[in-house]
């Protein structure tokens, strides 16, 4: 056995600034929605990570919304996985963008990390990507996500929901984290 | 302002070996990324195990392509949770690990991998343990890492 790391005995500071956190939610109890409001445009790209965990029992879509856009502007292609066979789906004119799938069991959740590229940029459509999934030991999903919101004119994004059902009966719950962090070009 | 994206260690083997531990990982992050990039003396699984778990408390679902087929597979019940397949040729890992200091549910980690002379693949792997992670051992069974193999460990500190 070679290379024992003593966690922080070799420890390196990254350059201050280039990756920041804007904001964390973590819930305790149920919650239908997550926002990030008020983003600043002084970063280059957003990563959105977490863990999530949903009221329903069943496996749950969880959704992403950019400055409250709920018209048909939203597309995204998947790469998926069961354990059993890999497939592909798509959406072509959503009123939100799929992110992430969850089933929540207590304690078990799904692990997801998106990144949302140029996100302040009035000249371009917003393309995010996605890794995202849960295992059950038995059953689960993997899901490689790809998207474009195309809302025009084109905005820059400074409004971020997430939510399982955007007003319906489905909640995030007790257990799920989400953070917004920021990153430099 | 402290640092959001932080080097928690990193090593470059000067030798072949099977194992490289990182150990005594503080629990002030919110989540680890564990990135590997190495290759091995034959074609080999290389598998973590948090916290010296080897009990069969890991699974995983996955998927890959070939170059021929794109396929899911999953494994359950298994002893280790395997991060990464290798051959002579060079393969990158990147492994995420949110809320790993959380005591309230099982750790969900996320792989990202690719080895040019093997398959390109990603999976969602479960540890099923409420305890934080405190230590990480990535290992190859019957083969060595090549000399020159490196694997850093980061963290990610939430507001």
């Amino acid at each position: 056995m070679i290379g024992n790391i003593l966690g922080g005995a070799m420890g390196k500071v990254a350059a201050q600034g280039d990756y920041e956190s804007i904001a964390t939610a973590t819930l305790s109890s149920g919650q239908n929605q997550i926002e990030f409001a008020n983003i600043s445009s002084a970063y280059q790209h957003l990563q959105i990570r977490g863990v999530v965990n949903s009221n329903s029992g069943a496996v749950d879509n969880i959704y992403m919304r950019f400055n409250s856009d709920s018209a048909s502007n939203y597309s995204w292609h998947a790469l998926s996985g069961n354990g059993t066979s890999a497939s592909s789906a798509a959406g072509a004119t959503d009123a939100s963008m799929l992110i992430c799938r969850v089933r929540g069991t207590g304690t078990n959740v799904s692990g997801f990390v998106l990144d949302i590229l140029d996100y302040a940029n009035t000249n371009k459509f917003k393309t995010i990507r996605s890794l995202s999934g849960f295992d059950e030991n038995g059953s689960g999903e993997l899901w490689f996500w790809s998207g474009v919101w195309r809302k025009s004119p084109i905005e820059a994004v400074s409004n971020i929901k997430i939510s399982p059902s955007f007003g319906g009966a489905t909640n995030m719950i007790a257990n799920t984290r989400i953070a917004l962090y920021g990153i430099k070009g | 302002m402290p640092a959001t994206y932080e080097n928690i260690a990193t090593t470059t083997l000067s030798t072949n070996g099977t194992t490289v531990n990182f150990t005594s990982i503080s629990s002030t992050y919110t989540d680890l990324i564990l990135v590997v990039d190495c290759s091995t003396t034959g074609a080999q699984d290389i598998n973590l195990r948090f916290n010296s778990d080897s009990g069969s408390n890991y699974s995983r679902t996955y998927f890959y392509g070939n170059g021929t087929s794109a396929l899911s597979a999953r494994e359950s019940n298994q002893n280790v949770l395997r991060a990464l397949y290798t051959t002579t040729t060079r393969g990158v890992s990147i492994v995420q690990i949110n809320n790993y200091a959380n005591t309230v549910t099982n750790k969900t980690v996320l792989t990202r991998f690719g080895d040019s002379g093997n398959a390109t693949a990603a999976g969602v792997g479960l540890w099923r343990s409420t305890a934080a992670i405190n230590s990480i051992s990535i290992f190859a069974i019957s083969e060595n890492f090549v000399s020159g193999s490196t694997f850093t460990l980061y963290g990610i500190k939430a507001a």
